[in-house]
Order: structure tokens, then C-alpha cells, then sequence
């Protein structure tokens, strides 16, 4: 109900009618923000509590510290395990940007025998869950030499079906027009893809980008698995320490999340109205 | 500057053949136009001289050289798209100077071509734009920039005014023939309408199902075109067309129409395969004329006016004859009523005179 002054300055009530659809709308979308928001909330709460103050299931700590921030911030197995999931995190995601967009664009505006045999395949691996990959993973990376070691932990998401399949789409909106006049100007096919498809599909690349990104900055099952050296641990594997048999340091856990999501926040905002327009254009032709 | 040679040229996708046996020789320095309808093979030929599509058969020269096998960037060639085909993320003077791209030219020498382009085409001042920043015509002027740069020996167009509203196209017309004399390029030019075409062209090819139906000049093909498509597809407004019966007598032909009532004596005026043949009858709207009472010796129509539509300067008249249908050119501020009866009136040696079984024209004497 809005209540507004008239000319004569006199108060008049004015009722402003919310319509019962917007306002179940606005009800159900304050509940979903807050349930996704509220274990974030809990995390940082957690991050500033000590070890006493844990299972206090408080969402406002009675004691707030930053001692579990100066703690994990001065130890210096926590800046290696950054250094690695940011290595590990950028280069598996510009692999990405390369690889998958050069299939995906070769898919796209080519036509050549077995083109459809080829993009089935890839898109079959879709299908597959990662648990299923994971021990013909571990075999090649032991048969390879590849344990222990970045190749690794990054080899599995060099190049991904989901990315190729996202940039094929993009592609595909491309009018052939722009590509033969470049054959025409004398560039060669590489340089087609290079300096005048690329560009144009931008928003596809920053969608891409911020998924993939996203997905190596937080992976935990593989890289645990291949990797048995701390000094190759990532983020999550190594925050994954602070839980041993009979104490799990749940304040120190916190902590370490809380601080390894700033980047993924980062590269978020910055991103972020690609990703909605990566996603949606990629699902329409 | 080059001249083209089209020999046997053959494309097929598949088992379908799309273009049939081409046969085309373009003059250096010629603007030629090819012109037809949707899926008449128009832009599959040119995209084959620019070599964008590979040649199933026969034989493509560009000056002396078979290019069969030659790259695009190799012919020394330029095009111009439909779409205008200019890159969104560069800016205008970019855009030019990209047809530079293999050019091996030093950056002073690319500089000054781009400027000298943008100059001759009033593009000086939106050099630093986008193109998203530009009206039709200026991204159109850019395509065409991009394609001059490059000095080439032939400039294709590929239905370049078709996304242009009536105005612009207008300007657009004059501003390539300009560029045309300018130049002295060849030029082949594809389009689907007869107008450019006409208005610009030094020899229009007329294109239809993978076949050349007619090469000549705009005039040559409105005169006499040689079957019933051409006379249609050339000529605005299009080309009355009515059925009827030539006859020979001793003293020649005579042409009475289907509905039994008009009839004319033609003489000698065309050449008759056979005594009594049907054939299909073309008027011109330009051609009939108003008149008060029958004109000895021409084809009289009484009938009675269902549609005008004004034009400005003339307008278009709609006249129910029997069961047809005439549409007649008027000039002048007096139109007809609707409603209200007319005669038109054609004389003899106006009329087109088609085989109705071959559609093919019938000779004519004296033209």
C-alpha cells in the first residue's frame, strides 16, 4: 500500500494492488536464494569461530575471530595448494578455449565424410559418468608415468565434449559470408578460425571459460586420486588434510573454503552475463 | 582487368545437376548481370568464378588462365556479399584494408589505398566506426571499399542491393555504375531483380533451372525475348499473356484470340510453323493504347476496369477481358473509373507471339 500527497496536500491512501501470482513468485524466490545461500553463510560463520565454538550451530559466532585466517594464511602449505588449483584451474581452461573451440568449429562449418560419426562419438562421452572414467584414468596416468605430476591431474579436462558441443553451436550462428570473405582476402583457414570467427563468438568463450574455470578450481575425486605428494595437492585435496581419523578441524575446513571462493566469485562477476547468453544461444540456433 | 570465359561449366550435388552446361563469354571490362528467379543457379555460378564452390565440369578462364583449381585468393578477384560480410569487431577503415590482408604491401602503401577507397566513397569521416555504427548503405559502401582495395581484375556482386530499402537501392544503383565507369572493372553481378539489372547492365544473362535461357543487352532481351519466361521476367510492369490461334490464309496470318471475339491480321508479320497453330499471345502494358472506337488493322480489347492502382507520374489499370485479365499503363492526371467499360488497342507489330506448346518466340519480321 502506497500512500501519496495529493495537489491540495492532502493525504490520500493509494492502494497499490500486488497481484497474488508476483507475490508467490517473490516468496519462492526469497526461499530458494536463502536456501542456497544459507550454508555459505554458515561457512563464514564457521570460518570465524575457534575450535570451541564449532558445534555451536551459531549462524552469528558469540566470539567472531580472525585467528583461523592468520593460521591458514601463514602456513605455507596453504599457498601451494592455491598455486596449484589456480596452475591447474587456468591452464586445463585455456586447453579448453583452444581445443574445443577449433572442433567445435571444424563441426560446425565443414563438411566431410564421417562429420556426424564424429560429433556422435563426442557427444556419447557425455553420457559417461566421471566415476566410470576414473580407473581407466588412473591406468593410462600409471602406464604413462603421468602419477603424481600437473599432466596428471589436468590430462582428463584438457579438451571436453560439453565445451566442444558449446562451441559448435556458436559457430554454427556464424553466416558463411564472413568466412569466404576472408578466403577471398587470402586468409588461410586458420587464420579464419583465429582472427575473424573467434572474436565473434566472445560470449560463448567467457561462458566456457567461467565453466570450466569453476569446475577445475573445485575438483576433488581425481586430482585426490592421482596425486599422493602434498606438494601437488590442490585446493580441495589439500583442505581435505585438516580431516584425519579421529579429529575433523571443521573451523580450519571453513576457513579454507571460504578463502577459495573468492576467485571462483571473481571470475563469476566478471562473467557473469556471458554465461546466461553462452548457455541460452548455444541451446538455439 | 580481365574478361571471363564460362565453357561447359557443370555443377552437380550428387545425382542433381544445378547448372547445365554453361556456356559464356564475358568481355573485358563488361558489366554483366545474371539475372532469374530463386534457385535458378545465379549465385551458384558466380560463387564457381569466385571460387567458392568447386567445378563438377568444363572450363573457367579469368583472362587467360583456366582457374579451375586456383584458390579464391589467387584469381584476382573481389566480392561483394549479400549480407555485406563485414567484420563486426574491426572498424571501418580495418574492414577495408582486410581485402589488403595477402597483399604483401608495405603499411604506408595499404594506408593510402584504404584512404584513397574511403574517399571515392564518402566513407572518409566514418572511418573509425563500427559497423554497427553505420546505415545499410554505409555497411554496403564498406563492402564495396573492401573490395576495391584490392585492384582486381573482376568484381563479383552477389545480389548486393537486396537488403536495402527502395531509396537506397536507387542510390546504390547509380553509385556502382558510377564506380563501374570509374573503374573499368568487369563486372558480374548477380540479381534477382530485373530492374537493376536493366538499369545497369551492359549485357543481361537470363537464368532459369541451371540453363541460360538469353544473353543480350537490356534492350535486345525486352524487344525480343526468346520464350515466354524471358518476356515475363523482363519488362515492368510484367508482360500480358493471352491464348490464342494464328491461321494462314493466302494473303498471311491471322491471330484470333481464345475467347472468339479479337482477332487482327498479322500478313507477313511473323513466320508460321504450321497452318493453324495456338499460341500465346504477349502485350505489352506500355504498348496498349485508349481508344474511342476500333482502329483498322490493330487488336481491339472492350472490357471493363476492375483495379487502378496510382503510381504518381501513371498508373496501372486492370481490365476484364472475358476471362482475362489486361493490365494497361496509363500516363496522366484522367484515370478511369472502376467499373466503368474501355477499349485498349495494340498495334500488330507490338504484339509477342509465342508457341504455346514450346513456349519459344515466334519469328519476327523486321525486329
Amino acid at each position: 500500500m502506497a500512500i501519496t500527497e495529493s495537489r491540495a496536500g492532502s493525504r490520500l491512501l493509494r492502494y497499490k494492488m500486488v497481484r497474488p501470482g508476483a507475490a508467490l513468485v517473490w516468496f519462492l524466490l526469497f526461499a530458494g536464494g536463502l536456501v542456497m545461500m544459507t550454508p555459505i553463510i554458515y561457512m563464514l560463520a564457521t570460518s570465524l569461530k575457534d575450535a570451541s565454538q564449532v558445534y555451536d550451530l551459531q549462524f552469528i559466532p558469540s566470539a567472531p575471530t580472525l585467528d583461523n585466517y592468520i593460521t591458514l594464511l601463514t602456513d605455507g602449505r596453504f599457498s601451494r595448494w592455491l598455486a596449484n588449483s589456480a596452475f591447474v584451474a587456468v591452464a586445463v581452461t585455456l586447453s579448453n578455449l583452444f581445443f574445443d573451440s577449433l572442433v567445435g568449429y571444424t563441426l560446425a562449418k565443414f563438411r566431410f565424410r564421417g562429420r556426424s560419426i564424429v560429433f556422435i562419438a563426442i557427444l556419447s562421452t557425455l553420457m559417461i559418468p566421471t566415476e566410470m572414467l576414473v580407473i581407466p584414468w588412473y591406468l593410462m596416468a600409471r602406464d604413462m608415468g603421468w602419477l603424481n605430476s600437473y599432466w596428471g591431474i589436468m590430462f582428463p579436462g584438457m579438451m571436453t565434449a560439453f565445451g566442444t558441443f558449446l562451441m559448435k553451436q556458436f559457430f554454427e550462428g556464424i553466416p558463411d559470408d564472413f568466412l569466404e570473405a576472408a578466403r577471398v582476402d587470402g586468409m588461410n583457414e586458420f587464420q579464419i578460425w583465429w582472427r575473424i570467427a573467434m572474436p565473434l563468438v566472445a560470449p560463448a568463450l567467457s561462458a566456457l571459460a567461467t565453466f570450466t574455470f569453476l569446475n577445475n578450481w573445485t575438483a576433488f575425486i581425481w586430482p585426490l586420486i592421482v596425486t599422493s605428494d602434498p606438494e601437488l595437492y590442490t585446493m580441495p585435496v589439500g583442505l581435505s588434510s585438516f580431516s584425519v581419523e579421529n579429529s575433523v578441524q571443521w573451523e580450519m575446513i571453513m576457513t579454507g573454503a571460504s578463502v577459495a571462493t573468492i576467485p571462483t566469485l571473481l571470475v563469476f562477476l566478471v562473467l557473469q552475463r556471458y554465461i546466461v547468453r553462452g548457455v541460452m544461444m548455444g541451446g538455439l540456433k | 582487368m580481365a574478361g571471363i570465359a564460362l565453357s561447359g561449366l557443370t555443377k552437380r550435388y550428387g545425382q542433381q545437376t544445378v547448372l547445365h552446361r554453361l556456356d559464356l563469354d564475358i568481355q573485358d571490362g563488361e558489366f554483366i548481370a545474371l539475372v532469374g528467379p530463386s534457385g535458378c543457379g545465379k549465385s551458384t555460378t558466380l560463387r564457381m568464378i569466385a571460387g567458392l564452390e568447386d567445378i563438377t565440369g568444363g572450363d573457367l578462364r579469368i583472362g587467360d588462365r583456366v582457374v579451375n583449381d586456383v584458390e579464391p585468393k589467387d584469381r584476382d578477384i573481389a566480392m561483394v556479399f549479400q549480407n555485406y560480410a563485414i567484420y563486426p569487431h574491426m572498424s571501418v577503415a580495418q574492414n577495408i584494408g582486410f581485402g589488403l590482408y595477402s597483399s604483401g604491401l608495405s603499411k604506408a602503401e595499404k594506408q593510402e589505398r584504404v584512404t584513397a577507397a574511403a574517399k571515392m566513397l564518402g566513407l572518409e569521416p566514418l572511418l573509425q566506426r563500427r559497423p554497427a555504427q553505420l546505415s545499410g548503405g554505409q555497411r554496403q559502401r564498406v563492402a564495396i571499399g573492401r573490395a576495391m582495395v584490392r585492384n582486381p581484375a573482376v568484381f563479383l556482386f552477389d545480389e548486393p542491393l537486396s537488403n536495402l530499402d527502395a531509396q537506397l537501392r536507387g542510390q546504390m544503383r547509380i553509385e556502382i555504375k558510377r564506380l563501374h565507369r570509374q573503374l573499368g572493372t568487369t563486372i558480374v553481378y548477380v540479381t534477382h531483380d530485373q530492374i537493376e539489372a536493366m538499369t545497369m547492365a551492359d549485357r543481361v544473362v537470363v537464368m532459369k533451372d541451371g540453363h541460360i535461357l538469353q544473353v543480350g543487352s537490356p534492350m535486345a532481351l525486352y524487344e525480343n525475348p526468346v520464350d515466354v519466361f524471358t518476356a515475363r521476367f523482363i519488362g515492368t510492369p510484367t508482360i500480358n499473356m493471352m491464348e490464342g490461334r494464328l491461321t494462314s490464309h493466302d494473303a498471311g496470318t491471322r491471330l484470333v484470340l481464345a475467347n472468339g471475339i479479337e482477332e487482327a491480321e498479322l500478313g507477313t508479320l511473323f513466320s508460321v510453323p504450321n497452318a493453324n497453330l495456338p499460341v500465346l499471345v504477349g502485350i505489352r502494358p506500355q504498348d496498349l493504347s485508349v481508344a474511342n472506337e476500333v482502329t483498322p488493322g490493330h487488336l481491339s480489347f472492350s472490357g471493363e476496369v476492375v483495379e487502378v492502382e496510382p503510381l504518381g507520374s501513371e498508373a496501372l489499370v486492370h481490365v476484364q477481358v472475358g476471362e482475362d485479365i489486361l493490365i494497361s499503363n496509363f500516363h496522366g492526371m484522367q484515370l478511369p473509373a472502376i467499373g466503368s467499360s474501355i477499349r485498349l488497342t495494340i498495334a500488330p507489330e507490338r504484339l509477342y507471339l509465342f508457341d504455346k506448346t514450346t513456349e519459344k518466340a515466334l519469328v519476327r519480321a523486321g525486329r
